[in-house]
């Protein structure tokens, strides 16, 4: 009876580890690098979340998951819209801690699965960045005040600080000799705004988890604010007295300021902020230039909280 | 004399010139038209025709001190680089005007009124009408002595248009900061070039009436 023998393999036949390990890595990159591809990837990446409708629904169409997770501004991963797509495969958003403290009674850290088993939501927001474009986007998460409660802020604190991961190993954005902007970044709101039932926490879009691109693993949601105020992968929230310096404005602050309440009638300095892009309808001839409302329409829910405030100069 | 004494027919080299610098605007355009640019994409292809600009603007001022320093001499080319440098000016405009604005005239005026790196940039198509007007051997038998003056409105044409590529962006980042440094570069070499290349005769620099190009 013939019997099958192994044979022998020579070591020097043997691929290092650290050879196919790199290898791997190449295909996943050069995967990650066809933007077709690219998309199935960030797919793979994400994982389906339970959730229900939630409130301030739109009749409007959501913008294409394609749109949604290859154009975004994440300066951690690069200045270009489709650098945090591109560049983003060595960020490890998974585990996940986010520190709240400050001025609060219970101080905590949560992980993921905390920040997971909130109620969670679909909540499709407009989204209108500060360049003048504009996405619908179902996001996933919960209203920030949930999370509030939990910790007790003490009536000492007025504002909310919001702060992003720092990993120059996984963000290549914010390595290098040219920085744009100082790390970590940082976002705030005033306590009232924080706690307003359309301030909400994403954990994820389009019912799956929240891509690297698009913030992963937690963001901040303020859909009547322009879009970098939602400030991604945070992992620090402090209750405090006075307003942050927030990252924009600290760069800017004569065309960045801390409100960033989507204005129609106030100018960024060096573009109109009347008319804004939707991405993903109309198409290449004729791309749907639209009206921009107060507040990003959301001015029903939101005017309130600014009754006699000066929104020119408060911009 | 070369630039007097012009070529009749233009060597193969600079019509493969034209050819290929204007692939990348055929390109952007198919991916454009065809669904294929994600996010913005009129946006996206009106700065890859305003980088495309301005590429070729600094490509024809970079003529000079390559030959000047490495003896390469390019010079043949030059003219097509500076056209290529206007019709994609030409098209980075047309796309803004129909594309983006959808021909709203009064949201136009009022970028240009209101905006200044919008009013640099007009400016700075408006000033290169009159070099690709100029653009033939015509014009330069004609002009003399005044189409090199003429002609030197390039420099204002470059600083401004790197400006114009810096000032729009919401931070200057590594890219437009590289472009305005390459464009004060190559205008500091033309008031600086008769020191640097003191060693060649001064016959020889006579001999060239694109001196000061």
């Amino acid at each position: 009876m013939a019997v099958y023998r192994v044979p022998p393999v020579p070591q020097s036949e043997i691929t290092p580890r650290s050879v196919w390990l790199s290898r791997r890595a190449l295909i996943a990159g050069a995967l990650a690098s066809m933007p077709v591809l690219r998309a199935a990837t960030a797919a793979a990446e994400t994982a389906p979340l339970p959730l229900t409708p939630g409130p301030f629904g739109t009749d409007e169409l959501p913008t294409p998951q394609k749109d949604v997770t290859s154009y975004n501004n994440f300066y951690e991963f690069g200045a270009g819209k489709s650098d945090p797509s591109r560049r983003s495969g060595a960020f490890r958003p998974e585990p996940w801690t986010l520190q709240v403290d400050g001025l609060v009674a219970k101080p905590r850290t949560f992980d993921l699965d905390d920040l997971r088993g909130f109620p969670l939501e679909e909540r499709v927001y407009r989204m209108r960045c500060v360049e003048a474009w504009s996405m619908v986007i179902p996001w996933v998460g919960f209203p920030l005040a949930l999370l509030l409660d939990k910790v007790e802020p003490l009536g000492s604190a007025k504002y909310v600080a919001f702060e992003t991961v720092v990993r120059p190993d996984e963000m290549p954005g914010q390595r290098g000799a040219f920085q744009p902007l100082q790390w970590p970044y940082v976002e705030g709101l005033r306590l009232d705004e924080a706690r307003h039932p359309l301030t909400i926490l994403s954990v994820g879009l389009y019912g799956r988890t929240l891509p690297k691109q698009n913030g992963a693993p937690v963001r901040l949601v303020v859909p009547w604010k322009y879009g970098f105020k939602g400030i991604k992968s945070v992992v620090r929230i402090s209750l405090v007295e006075e307003e942050p310096v927030t990252s924009w404005k600290r760069m800017a602050p004569h065309e960045y300021g801390f409100y960033a309440n989507v204005n129609p009638d106030v100018d960024h300095p060096r573009w109109s902020q009347a008319s804004e892009i939707r991405i993903g309808e109309g198409g290449f001839f004729s791309p749907a230039r639209r009206a921009t409302l107060p507040f990003n329409g959301y001015a029903d829910e939101v005017a309130g909280l600014y009754a006699g405030l000066d929104l020119k100069a408060n911009y | 004399m070369a630039a007097r004494a012009p070529q009749r027919r233009r060597p193969i080299g600079v019509w493969a010139l034209y050819a290929a610098g204007l692939l990348p605007a055929a390109y952007w355009f198919w991916l454009g038209a065809t669904g294929r640019i994600p996010g913005n994409a009129v946006k996206e292809f009106e700065h890859v025709l305003g980088i495309w600009a301005l590429r070729f603007l600094l490509a024809t001022l970079t003529v000079t001190p390559l030959r000047d320093l490495a003896g390469i001499n390019l010079l043949r080319y030059r003219r097509a680089l500076g056209l290529l440098a206007f019709w994609y000016v030409v098209m980075h405009f047309l796309t803004y005007l129909i594309l983006d604005q959808n021909l709203n005239l009064a949201a136009i005026l009022a970028d240009i009124a209101k905006r200044p790196f919008i009013t640099i940039g007009m400016a700075c198509l408006v000033l290169l009408v009159p070099l690709a007007a100029t653009s033939n051997a015509f014009s330069i038998r004609r002009l003399g002595p005044n189409w090199n003056r003429l002609h030197r409105l390039v420099y204002v044409i470059v600083l401004g248009g790197a400006a114009h590529y810096a000032m729009s962006v919401k931070v200057v980042t590594a890219e437009p900061f590289l472009y305005l440094v390459l464009a004060c570069l190559l205008v500091l070499y033309r008031p600086l070039r008769r020191h640097i290349v003191r060693r060649k005769t001064p016959a020889a620099l006579r001999a060239r009436p694109e001196i000061s190009g």
